[in-house]
């Protein structure tokens, strides 16, 4: 009777089977636990599948701009041709531009092929001076303006190849496409085999992907990462020295000394949606204030940085006060009991405490800062910067580029050349985000207290 | 760890450093993606031979960089805005709004805007009436005024491969875009007498058929692509049918990947473009703000050295990339040296 009113009309019959046995009601639960568990399992391994075909894909196309093909080979530098005047005046050498400098490299490449015993027939002069990246004459120039006495002397150049015959050492061109392609013939291609048979060519590591500027769509193989990775560490510099002591003082004072009343609920509302605010949204208020009102320069990691700071802080304070909040009143009563002011208490004790997950969430917010694009879009950061900005503090109102508006750049240009550039960059970008984000994993678990 | 005493040394730092925020001495320019190219070897050049630093270039489009150049006179507004299209009236008078009077026009060559398909696809050879009469949203059979109906490159013109259509044109805040409106488009519903047709229908209004022919299909024949060639490239890639809208630099960098078709005939090269033959090309300008020569260093030198025979001369590094050299080059040459300010728009 009980059993009735209780169940229902339909309830299962009593139990009187073996536990071994499951009724229907039972195999329904069962069921319904292994679908979700299958969705589950599901939705992870499409994710791992994503990620997975992410990152071969970017490693796989970036991986090559670690590596190079450069070309050894003696130079001559000729004294008629460098320095007419024979007496090492810089002023007058500074008159030989690049071009005068593409001569004497050619020159010296056409020897060395000549010297190695290579056979250069059915090749105009052009095409074989052509192997060599415009970036190699420009280097001379630089190398031999910044030590005159070089001139006169037979000096080893590693020069760059062209991003074609780079190409071709990578497989991204083919006899097949060299046929069609305009800027490369396959006779240069058999030549570049040849030469790398005589080891004059070859693949190497390349160290200037990382310290190198950015160049220009005619020489993709110089391109490099070295004005970005700077200006984005002047920016996150100028987010940290800001965002981190406005971020903390703000949630300290909120947290601990504010009132409880309309007007902190409705600061604590605004903070809330400013972390959610679009941060194209930070760009336009950066252009208005920084720029146009305070008169700063453009294209500059301090306004990058101030700007990257407005939409950093709100995420700062959130995650401090919940740090904050974490820290049990005992400890704030133990303080105040035994004669602590409110302020010591606050900093003596409950801020020490806090400190792991407030570094945490810096970090994070940090990490959020170095993947942004859209508000340096608006302040003149997504451009085309060649020159290193000075040291601080002056080099932060030098024009700079940052990490991820390279890849944005990149990725626009013409030459095939810079697919493998960008995805070279993303990669770099990836390893400076997990750095930061296993630091702020590392710093939790070192530091953090349970109670 | 005092975060007041933090907090108090971070504002000291930003205010010295304030104070220490030297003279810009560097040439600052944006504007127009399809410049930007040119734009960015010169600057590398210039940076290599002369003694000033390199000038930063940034890219988003010819109608945000007049918009930029016109911002006003100082060291924290932009000295050269590139673009792909003529200076607008709208912008002369922000810039005299916002006291920039003296604005000097530079043409420096000419892009061609070609017509490309993947490279195993078949070939075109295409006139700007096939253009519209494949893509307009109407055009005119048989003497009535119809919605489009071509399906294939045959129904539009026999001669063409029976092949869907599949176009992928520059979005219309591309300066490309005008071009192709003007040059393709409006040229091609002339040509097919659909202009006449509209006007007829509109009461004898010209600008009310130009628009008529203006408007494309909306039924995903026509596609605007609003990134870049990359994107357009990509596009084409994926779908072996499309033909895309490129400009000729991209184009001659990309040619193994892409078949290029004829207009009216034309192949489009430097050589046809420049002798006027093909009839899609487009003159490239940038728009320097006078009352910055002498203020920002090397700033006359770069425009001299941007016009010079060496770089934008037939036989210099952009053409080499793509650009067509103007003819007219050694009176552009002259005006920049003598600094000429560019008058009221005809």
């Amino acid at each position: 009777m009980t059993d009735a009113s209780l169940n229902g009309a339909d309830a299962p019959a009593r139990r009187h089977g073996s536990l071994l046995q499951p009724d229907a009601r039972t195999r329904r639960r069962n069921a319904a636990e292994a679908r979700f568990r299958a969705y589950g399992l599901t939705a992870i391994g499409v994710a791992m599948a994503a990620l997975i075909w992410l990152l071969t894909s970017v490693l796989g196309t970036g991986a090559g701009a670690f590596r190079q093909t450069v070309i050894e080979f003696p130079v001559e530098l000729v004294e008629a041709k460098l320095d007419k005047s024979g007496n090492r005046d810089i002023e007058v050498m500074k008159k030989v531009t690049t071009i005068g400098y593409a001569g004497v490299l050619g020159a010296g490449l056409t020897q060395a092929l000549a010297d190695a015993g290579i056979d250069t027939a059915g090749l105009a002069a052009k095409d074989v001076t052509g192997l060599l990246s415009q970036e190699a004459a420009a280097q001379l120039r630089n190398q031999v303006l910044a030590d005159p006495d070089l001139v006169g002397q037979t000096i080893t150049v590693r020069a760059l190849a062209t991003g074609r015959v780079d190409g071709y050492y990578k497989g991204r061109v083919t006899m097949e496409s060299a046929q069609l392609d305009s800027n490369v013939k396959p006779e240069q291609l058999a030549l570049a085999d040849r030469m790398r048979d005589a080891g004059l060519m070859r693949l190497a590591f390349n160290p200037g992907f990382l310290t190198m500027p950015d160049a220009s769509d005619q020489r993709p193989e110089a391109a490099g990462l070295g004005v970005a990775i700077l200006g984005s560490f002047y920016m996150m510099l100028v987010v940290l020295v800001l965002s981190l002591p406005i971020g903390v003082a703000a949630s300290i004072y909120l947290e601990e000394f504010a009132p409880r009343n309309r007007l902190t609920d409705l600061i604590e509302v605004n903070i809330s949606n400013l972390a959610a605010v679009p941060s194209i949204v930070f760009g336009i208020l950066g252009l208005a204030i920084f720029i146009n009102f305070a008169g700063l320069p453009q294209s500059a990691p301090i306004v990058g940085g101030l700007v990257l700071t407005l939409m950093t802080i709100p995420t700062i304070i959130i995650s401090t006060r919940a740090a904050l909040k974490a820290v049990p009143p005992s400890i704030r009563d133990a303080a105040l009991g035994v004669g602590a002011s409110k302020m010591q208490s606050v900093f003596h004790h409950v801020l020490p405490l806090a400190m792991p997950g407030i570094l945490t969430g810096t970090i994070i917010g940090l990490a959020q800062a170095l993947g942004e694009t859209a508000p340096l879009l608006l302040i003149g950061m997504v451009a085309f910067v060649r020159d290193f900005p000075g040291a601080p503090p002056e080099g932060l109102f030098d024009p700079a580029s940052a990490l991820p508006v390279q890849v944005y750049n990149w990725t626009q240009r013409g030459d095939p050349g810079f697919v493998e550039r960008a995805s070279g960059a993303i990669i770099v970008l990836l390893i400076f985000l997990i750095a930061m984000n296993a630091l702020a994993i590392f710093l939790r678990r070192k530091f953090e207290r349970r109670w | 760890m005092n975060p007041m005493k933090l907090s108090v040394s971070a504002l000291a730092m930003l205010a010295v450093s304030a104070g220490a925020a030297a003279a810009r001495d560097n040439v600052q320019t944006a504007g127009s993606s399809t410049v930007l190219p040119y734009a960015t070897i010169v600057a590398e050049a210039f940076g290599e031979n002369f003694d000033f630093p390199t000038p930063v270039v940034e890219s988003g489009g010819s109608g945000a960089g007049r918009k930029k150049l016109c911002e006003g006179v100082g060291e924290n507004t932009i000295d050269i805005a590139n673009s792909s299209s003529r200076i607008k009236q709208s912008d002369i008078d922000l810039c005299a709004q916002n006291g920039v009077t003296e604005i000097m026009e530079v043409r420096f060559g000419y892009d061609g805007i070609v017509f490309a398909s993947d490279i195993n696809g078949a070939e075109f050879a295409f006139t700007p009436a096939d253009w519209f009469n494949a893509l307009a949203a109407e055009v005119v059979k048989d003497g009535a005024i119809v919605a489009n109906p071509n399906k294939t490159w045959a129904d539009v013109n026999a001669a063409m491969p029976a092949q869907d259509i599949l176009a992928f044109i520059p979005g219309t805040k591309h300066g490309t875009r005008e071009v192709f409106d003007e040059k393709v488009i409006i040229a091609g519903c002339e040509a097919s007498g659909a202009l006449e047709a509209f006007a007829a229908a509109a009461g004898g209004d010209e600008k009310a058929a130009e628009k008529k022919c203006m408007a494309l299909r909306t039924d995903g024949v026509s596609i605007d692509i609003d990134g870049d060639y990359t994107e357009t490239l990509a596009r084409v890639d994926a779908n072996k049918n499309g033909i895309g809208v490129f400009g000729l630099s991209f184009y001659q960098n990309n040619t193994d990947k892409l078949r290029v078709a004829t207009m009216d005939g034309v192949i489009p090269t430097v050589e046809s473009i420049a002798a006027g033959d093909y009839p899609v090309s487009r003159p490239l300008y940038f728009y320097v703000k006078k009352a910055h020569l002498g203020v920002i260093p090397g700033l006359k030198e770069y425009i001299e050295f941007f016009v010079s025979d060496d770089m934008a001369g037939p036989d210099g590094p952009l053409a080499a990339y793509g650009l067509v050299s103007d003819p007219e080059l050694a009176v552009t040459q002259q005006a920049v040296a003598d600094e000429v300010v560019m008058g009221p728009l005809n």
